[in-house]
């Protein structure tokens, strides 16, 4: 199973902190899983859809939307980050 | 030295500790950032009551350890902190703290703003202000991008 994780703004807006979600045969990168993930959801669609920028993070490390997926990663979706 | 925590910190008590941290420390730069009460200009009155601030347990102490050892690796540095506060804040409190220890003041200099301005584009905290009016995520900015993008 995969981890999926939601940070700030995306969080909220999704009413979700994180759920887990079982890896399609048809899934093999970051770009197509969020596909999925869209077609199954349709408010991430729409909060996806709004976002200015997403920012994708696997195993606690940001990728590019080719980066390719195994089995038990933790992925988390956030906005571009604001501390400091 | 990393530590991502709630508590305040005292400012006098890192200094010391970067001191301490070899007998060959000729120079420390210190940076605090602090919650602003303003916080832009278009908001006229509306002035920031808190800052709600979250992060990513895990990822975000690997990021500031990364942000860190990449200072070390460019600038002779005897030590370095950064502390970096989550939850809530209110107006004035310090948010952040990076301390940078070395030989010569050159070198601590550039290492403090190099961490401050990777640890605004890499390390993933968020922040979001409450005014009177409501609550609202901060959207990151060009200027923070570019400030990173200097030292490539």
């Amino acid at each position: 199973m995969l981890k999926i994780i939601y940070f700030a703004s995306l969080r909220e807006q999704l009413g979700a902190e994180q759920h887990e979600f079982s890896l399609p045969k048809t899934v093999t990168n970051v770009g197509e899983l969020v596909e999925v993930l869209k077609e199954q959801n349709p408010d991430l669609k729409d909060v996806f859809d709004s976002a200015p920028k997403i920012l994708v993070a696997v195993n606690q490390v940001v990728v590019s939307k080719d980066f390719k997926l195994t089995e038990n990663d933790e992925i988390a979706f956030f906005p571009p980050m604001t501390g400091g | 030295m990393i530590a991502v925590q709630q508590e305040d910190f005292d400012l006098g008590v890192e200094h010391k500790k970067l001191i301490d941290s070899t007998q060959s420390v000729g120079a420390i730069v210190t940076f605090t950032g602090l919650v602003r009460q303003i916080y832009e200009r278009q908001l006229n009155d509306d002035l920031v009551q808190s800052l709600y601030l979250e992060y990513y347990p895990g990822m975000t102490e690997k990021a500031l350890e990364n942000i860190e050892s990449q200072a070390s690796t460019k600038w002779d540095l005897l030590g370095t902190s950064i502390i970096h506060r989550v939850g809530e804040l209110k107006a004035n409190e310090q948010i952040v703290f990076v301390g940078v220890a070395s030989r010569h003041r050159k070198d601590a200099f550039l290492a403090a703003q190099y961490i401050m301005d990777f640890l605004k584009n890499e390390a993933p905290f968020w922040k979001k202000q409450r005014t009177e009016k409501g609550g609202k995520w901060i959207e990151s900015k060009q200027s923070d991008i570019d400030a990173a993008k200097q030292w490539l």
